[in-house]
């Protein structure tokens, strides 16, 4: 098990000052101008050698993503953007991070843009998290008033400007080509790529869109070093992660573990078991709502990290841990992520716009059984021609539960057609 | 997608007030000069701080401030379903019944305001004051079942503890937001299982100088791998 010094965020819980006195006594801010100093080719390699991969769902190398800027500043400005428009079903781990730890976001902030030859850098918090947002721009002013950014950032030579952006409630935003659309008072409508958002992003100049968890784990890692990081977790899934435990466990929470941690310890020594003991599981879904579900009997032995749970065709995603006994009906389950995910297309592409909401009606019909049995075949047919077929990955996303349900809990959903058919009154009815 | 319209009955006219007036000059000095239309998602949370919904003519005194074509704006409002395109009572209440809070007993959150206040998602109480819908995850899924009452979250409820909230809200009374439980953040209920310790015993930060050697010494490798391959 992890140990506290370990640890990036010390103050998860929020029982200590969030506020810069706080945040530096907690290390925050220590040495950031000799980190810049290290020069921008050193943070990236650091960030490289440390296997940090995005925190936001994709799992994309850090360090590379940020190689992907131009060298030097042509006449169009460079751009961070941060990505804080959590809203994946499950995940609530950047809240947290935003309202008792800003220092740590913010510091990041100053370290990737300056990796990235940005001056100026948004972060794109999400319309609901008010109090998330106030106390961050608390920080910010603070940030600004001791000089950590603004001209001279930390008397390090650089100016850094940062800018707080709130949305106003649109799942789909949180992808990133959405979010740059959206800051720039649009409709949060994904834009096709290429061109990459690192040559053509934020009013047309090169762009880097990171979660929140990523770049404010940067500040650490560099002072510790990318061989600290890279020595926790397994080869290529390196380092440390909140995870969001959510759903039938006892103590639901969120917690810093390592990566690689098998979830039955997660769960057990962390969140106090699965409600009625690990027997009564049914299913989890590992990485918040997008990815495939996952039975019993995988969930046993599985390793919470990105590659470990590709091999069993699911996701590491957020990290958010979804828990379901045995008392859910796992059909009504993967029906109300298909209800979302209707709500939360824009509507830009067909599949997707038309694809969602027919999968929601079908899946409606799963629940009370009112389908017959070649339909599961052609719901996950459909599914298919949904996935892969739109801009973004909001289609795929919807796809995923619906398979992942196909995959694993098909003689559940053939059980309730024979109900529905032989006149047994159906759970869900 | 959800199909949103205005209102059908609309007032005369808008006007920001001076104060909000001083507020969107700061808020358009964030954005790039010629790209004031970053401002138009504030502009319009403050429009709807100022009446309580987005109306009609609010569009239109955003789009000229900002120098938008009105359809812009509308379709902006339109999209995002934070902008309240009706009136809404004095009192917002918005429960998430997405996968995570619809596990820990939602419904039963959704029951207590049809039991205490005989209203249903998109319903208002007809004395005006409390209006109730339904949201899609609001990010705060480990302390489910959780709801918002205008801008706080309350959290970790249940039927009783709902119950008792409305009591208080028709009561105006003040409430604090946060666990119902009394749980800090997200931490695990009871015994904490990590951070535990004093958080401001922190690892030295590496040593530089070698940090920048190693570096050095690792490009200048490179560079003669890539000269001599």
């Amino acid at each position: 098990m992890l140990q506290d010094q370990d640890r990036i965020f010390t103050n998860l819980y929020g029982e200590h000052d969030w506020r810069l006195a706080g945040a530096r006594a907690r290390g925050d801010w220590d040495g950031t101008k000799e980190l810049i100093h290290m020069g921008r080719d050193w943070i990236i390699e650091e960030m490289k050698a440390s296997g940090l991969r995005g925190r936001g769902g994709a799992g994309f190398p850090t360090g590379l993503k940020w190689s992907f800027m131009p060298k030097t500043e042509t006449d169009r400005p460079h751009y961070l953007v941060v990505n804080a428009d959590e809203g994946e079903p499950g995940t609530c781990k950047d809240r947290d991070m935003m309202r008792f730890d800003p220092h740590k976001l913010i510091e990041g902030c100053l370290l990737a843009s300056f990796a990235m030859n940005a001056h100026a850098c948004y972060i794109y918090i999400r319309g609901e998290f008010y109090t998330e947002a106030s106390n961050l721009q608390v920080a910010v002013d603070e940030a600004y008033e001791a000089g950590l950014i603004g001209k001279n950032a930390c008397g390090s030579g650089w100016d850094f400007d940062l800018y707080l952006h709130r949305g106003a409630g649109a799942y789909i935003c949180g992808e990133e080509t959405a979010l740059i659309e959206s800051l720039e008072g649009k409709k949060g409508q994904p834009r096709l790529k290429p061109p990459f958002p690192a040559g053509v992003g934020l009013y047309g100049c090169p762009t880097t869109v990171n979660n929140v968890e990523s770049i404010a784990v940067a500040p650490t890692i560099l002072r510790r070093g990318a061989s600290w990081f890279a020595g926790l977790g397994r080869p290529n899934n390196t380092g440390t992660k909140v995870f969001c435990i959510s759903g039938h466990v006892n103590r639901p929470c969120n917690v810093e573990e390592e990566m690689g941690i098998p979830l039955k310890e997660l769960i057990d020594k962390h969140c106090g078991g699965v409600i009625g003991g690990w027997d009564n599981l049914q299913g989890i879904i590992p990485g918040g709502s997008s990815v495939p579900c996952l039975p019993k009997n995988i969930c046993d032995d599985i390793l919470m990290d990105f590659d470990s749970l590709r091999e069993v065709k699911s996701g590491l995603g957020t990290a958010a841990v979804m828990v379901m006994d045995q008392s859910v009906d796992i059909i009504a389950a993967i029906t109300r992520l298909s209800a979302f995910y209707k709500h939360e297309s824009c509507g830009q592409c067909t599949p997707c716009r038309e694809g969602t909401g027919w999968l929601y009606r079908v899946m409606k019909r799963m629940v009370s059984g009112e389908a017959s049995l070649e339909e599961i075949d052609m719901l996950e047919e459909v599914s298919y021609q949904i996935e892969g077929h739109t801009i973004c990955a909001l289609g795929d996303a919807a796809a995923w539960p619906v398979q992942g349900l196909i995959r694993h809990f098909r003689p559940q959903m053939e059980q309730r057609i024979k109900d529905y058919r032989d006149g047994k009154v159906s759970r869900a009815a | 997608m959800s199909t949103r319209n205005l209102a059908k009955d609309q007032p005369d006219s808008f006007a920001f007030t001076d104060e909000h007036k001083a507020r969107i000059k700061k808020i358009i000095a964030k954005y790039p000069e010629g790209y004031q239309a970053s401002a138009v998602i504030p502009l319009l949370d403050l429009a709807q701080r100022q009446e309580g919904w987005v109306t009609k003519p609010a569009i239109d005194v955003i789009a000229e401030l900002l120098d938008m074509p009105v359809i812009r704006v509308l379709e902006v409002a339109t999209f995002y379903t934070m902008f309240n395109l009706h009136p809404v009572g004095e009192c917002h209440v918005q429960v998430c019944t997405s996968l995570s809070c619809w596990l820990r007993g939602s419904n039963d959150v959704v029951k207590a305001f049809n039991d205490k206040l005989g209203i249903k998602f998109g319903e208002t109480t007809a004395d005006g004051t409390v209006t109730l819908s339904e949201v899609e995850c609001a990010g705060a899924c480990v302390n489910a079942p959780v709801v918002a009452v205008g801008d706080e979250y309350y959290e970790d409820l249940t039927y009783e503890t709902m119950s008792k909230l409305i009591d208080d809200i028709k009561a105006g009374n003040t409430l604090a937001p946060g666990s119902a439980v009394g749980r800090q953040g997200a931490e695990p209920e009871g015994n904490r299982t990590s951070l535990t310790t004093d958080p401001t015993q922190t690892t030295p930060i590496q040593d530089l100088a070698v940090a920048k050697q190693k570096f050095e010494e690792a490009q200048e490798a490179a560079r003669k791998a890539k000269e001599n391959p």
